[in-house]
């Protein structure tokens, strides 16, 4: 039990302080490096409490992913050593102290809410799916998603399907004084348009206009 | 104190989920660090999620979290897209100089 919370206080330290250094932090690649460590810490939380799987998952998603995403449009953009410019922003920062009590207001409402919450009593009762503890965390998840939630996991396939689309769609263009290959251009080609017979004349030659 | 119960993880979710607010909020860089603490609060929300699924034995929250990441990472996707082609057109993704609609 004692390892357990010192497992916990240390990744839970680590997690809110990398979240912290995500927004504070003044190069945007150091921001990614950190959202990097605070998802490793969290999914090594989620192993932690039993949900092996989700853990597994979100390392390879984000991790792999969407973090790497993330470097490589900072690397594009061009972006990333720029001035920090918290709290001493020129001009119109008005919305600095607003933007700081209405969160702090909503940190102080989460925190009412979870010191003051109980469960329902029937709430036991109104157990959708029952963990089963015999079988592995991975092999309860898939013998549902592929079954009850079926059509949510279908439906997520489309969402990844129509963001790919879009990404591409938003990010592709079209250069102009780019040479491209044309295939129908090449297969519609005739022998006309590339051989010219000419009947040469007895010492004369042959003039090609150009 | 030492054993860790449901209100641990609540609290921990709370906090991340406040952070990331704090970085919508007073973010004057770029979109980027806005997008990076989007992915913030959709992670305080899937902690949120996991643990009460652990702490009462319920396997759906599971599930809707395994949902949850895959919109998240549909919008960073679409999101990055969108912030690459705005950098492309206007040369900037400064938050303080996207005014175009003047809000």
């Amino acid at each position: 039990m004692i390892a357990h919370a010192i497992v916990f206080y240390i990744f839970s330290l680590i997690a809110i302080v990398s979240a912290i250094m995500v927004t504070v932090s003044k190069n945007t690649v150091n921001s990614v490096f950190f959202l990097i460590l605070d998802f490793i810490s969290i999914s090594c939380l989620f192993i932690m409490i039993g949900a092996e799987f989700l853990g597994m998952i979100m390392l390879i998603v984000y991790v792999g992913a969407v973090a790497v995403l993330f470097l490589f449009v900072v690397m594009m953009l061009n972006v990333a050593q720029q001035k920090n410019e918290w709290f001493n922003s020129s001009g119109r920062s008005s919305h600095i102290p607003v933007g700081l009590l209405v969160s702090i207001i909503i940190f102080f409402e989460l925190i009412i809410v979870i010191g003051g919450w109980k469960y329902k009593p029937e709430l036991l009762d109104s157990i959708a799916i029952e963990i089963n503890t015999d079988l592995t965390n991975t092999q309860s998840l898939g013998s549902v998603i592929y079954t009850d939630y079926i059509h949510l996991f279908q439906l997520s396939g489309m969402v990844l399907l129509v963001a790919m689309i879009g990404a591409i769609v938003l990010t592709f263009r079209q250069r102009s004084g780019v040479k491209r290959q044309s295939y129908f251009k090449q297969i519609s080609r005739d022998r006309k348009d590339g051989i010219e017979l000419v009947d040469v004349e007895n010492n004369k030659g042959v003039k090609i206009d150009a | 104190m030492l054993s860790i119960g449901l209100g641990h993880y609540l609290t921990l979710a709370a906090i991340i989920f406040t952070i990331g607010i704090v970085g919508i909020f007073l973010n004057r860089k770029n979109i980027i660090v806005i997008l990076m603490s989007i992915e913030l609060i959709l992670l305080a929300v899937n902690i949120n999620l996991v643990s009460f699924s652990i702490f009462i034995n319920d396997l759906s929250g599971q599930v809707f979290t395994l949902f949850i990441l895959t919109v998240a990472a549909a919008e960073a996707a679409i999101g990055l897209a969108i912030i690459v082609v705005y950098y492309r057109n206007s040369g900037t993704i400064r938050v303080e100089e996207i005014d175009r609609l003047r809000g």
